[in-house]
């Protein structure tokens, strides 16, 4: 679907994009993650054919998208990070204006559905919530019933009950057999929609694959949490254990986690104490992207 | 769908957006009225020297053109900016609607007002104070305001690529059209205006497009009311807006 080798985009002397090498397969969500300024939007710009290239092969739907053709542009849907509809027409009257855009566009009753907007259907615009004008705003870029949608920071600004209703509609869209870049830098949104994701920073990609793969590739191991147990001090702990504690929380990064989480209940059996909270999992993909971009930064 | 119905459809949606904005039909619509019936009651109903026709024959076609002017030249600036800077032509661009179908739609929501313009300020002069409808001279005054309002539309679309944020719109587009309209003899009678003023102001557009429909309107002109010198030159300000726009506007938002 998308395909890019050693892309480069500069600006003067400033190099937004630094040598980017990318594939995108035909029906996943794609996530592309990295930092405000790290390259982002100059690249999805790129790859949606707003923007030129200083160097490097991209690929969009088997076409550059530098020489974008109306055929090109009947199979591509476009969320922009920031776009305002005629406030005056109402949600049918936006996506009718959109619908008559396309050769074959999707009607417009299921693209309201779709979105979850049937109770807003006859609603000026301009009186949507911000949560309900970026749903429209996904809305317009399905209306034409593309391959290939890209949503560039969809969710921003959106409490977490709208984000979690956005999270549905696009989960929806994959259903649909939609091939889906999602641009974010909300570490939650990639880890819950996306098949596959990419990390930029500082225009170039620090990390890739699935965001299981990308929690298990950091060198961090398993992790192990949990509360003090009261009455019970740091100096207390199995040795290996004592290194973990901080303000009353013990967390402990481990290669080994059968023999540590051994020595961990039977001390807390012998002792005949609880280890309140007890929790062991990967680190999060925040977690690793919090490693990797930090470490770019150094 | 072919191009003619594509520009149709947009055509009808920009029609929508207009009439439903408040803004623009109190700009574009009342204003015009509003300063027919003002100028109409301050300045009476006398014979103006060295004109051969008394001050309310004077305003109807004066206030025609300043409706035109407004329904063209200030309604595209200020609305093409303000969804250029909403990220609306941006977004636009990334659908497969021809770029040339958006702005053929905008201008001709604009021409369809200043139609309807003239038919208002027309039949308000005839009635409320007795100004002929000059129905022999109609070719002349529909390809005098179809001359005008392609050229004001050309200009203001050319204007877009000089505004640089949204609350800019207003005032430059503003600061660049009202004192023409002074200086013109739209505002004020031109035997009140001196005619150094005149003179300047025929460095313009304004001027010349408003001798050409005021010739056609006047109920002394004998003939088919053309004024070709007059138009030649408004439809050479127009070429020049249309080559300034092919060559600096912009799509994208300026400001963010």
């Amino acid at each position: 679907m998308i395909s890019i080798s050693g892309l480069r985009k500069s600006y003067g002397d400033l190099e937004a994009v630094r040598g980017l090498d990318l594939e995108v397969r035909r029906g996943e969500i794609f996530g592309f993650l990295g930092p405000n300024g790290a390259g982002k939007t100059t690249t999805v710009e790129i790859l949606e054919g707003y923007r030129s290239r200083s160097a490097g092969e991209v690929t969009v739907l088997g076409l550059d998208p530098a020489r974008a053709t109306r055929a090109w542009r009947e199979r591509v849907g476009i969320v922009l990070q920031q776009s305002k509809m005629h406030p005056e027409l109402s949600v049918t009257e936006a996506l009718q204006m959109f619908a008559g855009y396309y050769r074959e566009p999707r009607p417009v009753g299921d693209v309201i559905s779709l979105v979850g907007l049937d109770q807003k259907a006859s609603t000026r615009v301009g009186k949507l919530s911000g949560g309900q004008q970026r749903r429209l705003d996904v809305g317009l870029a399905l209306v034409g019933d593309p391959e290939l949608l890209f949503l560039d920071e969809p969710t921003t600004g959106f409490d977490p009950s709208a984000r979690r209703h956005a999270w549905e509609v696009i989960s929806n869209l994959r259903d649909l057999g939609k091939t889906i870049f999602l641009t974010t830098h909300y570490m939650e949104e990639a880890q819950s929609l996306a098949d596959r994701a990419a990390i930029i920073v500082h225009g170039t990609i620090v990390a890739q694959g699935s965001p299981d793969e990308l929690s298990r590739s950091s060198g961090t191991g398993t992790e192990i949490r949990f509360r003090l147990p009261a009455g019970v001090s740091a100096a207390d702990l199995p040795a290996d254990a004592r290194s973990g504690a901080s303000d009353g929380f013990v967390t402990i990064q481990t290669g080994d986690p059968v023999r540590l989480l051994n020595a961990l209940t039977g001390w807390a059996l012998q002792r005949g104490v609880e280890l309140p909270g007890l929790e062991v999992g990967h680190p999060s993909l925040e977690d690793v992207y919090l490693e990797l971009t930090s470490e770019a930064e150094e | 769908m072919s191009a003619a119905a594509l520009v149709w459809h947009q055509f009808r949606y920009d029609q929508k957006t207009f009439w439903r904005n408040p803004a623009s039909v109190f700009f574009t619509v009342m204003f015009p009225v509003m300063f027919l019936l003002i100028f109409e009651l301050v300045f009476g109903n006398d014979n103006l020297s060295g004109l051969h026709v008394n001050t309310s024959t004077y305003y109807v076609p004066a206030i025609i053109t300043f409706a035109v002017v407004s329904a063209t030249f200030q309604n595209l600036a200020m609305s093409v900016t303000i969804d250029r800077e909403n990220g609306l032509l941006k977004r636009t661009r990334g659908t497969p609607l021809p770029p040339w179908v958006f702005i053929a739609g905008r201008v001709g929501n604009s021409i369809v007002v200043a139609m309807i313009m003239l038919a208002l300020v027309g039949v308000l002069g005839r009635l409320a104070y007795g100004v002929e409808i000059p129905w022999d001279r109609l070719p002349a005054v529909l390809v005098t305001l179809a001359l005008g309002a392609a050229t004001f539309s050309c200009l203001g679309l050319a204007l877009t690529a000089a505004i640089p944020s949204q609350s800019a719109a207003a005032p430059i587009t503003n600061l660049a059209i009202f004192p023409l309209y002074f200086l013109s003899g739209v505002f004020i009678p031109e035997s009140e205006v001196p005619s150094g003023v005149i003179h300047f102001s025929e460095a313009f557009p304004v001027r010349h497009f408003f001798q050409a429909f005021f010739h056609a309107w006047d109920p002394n002109t004998a003939g088919a009311g053309f004024e070709w010198g007059h138009l030649a030159i408004v439809a050479a300000w127009g070429l020049a807006g249309l080559l300034i726009a092919a060559r600096t506007f912009r799509w994208a938002p300026q400001s963010s």
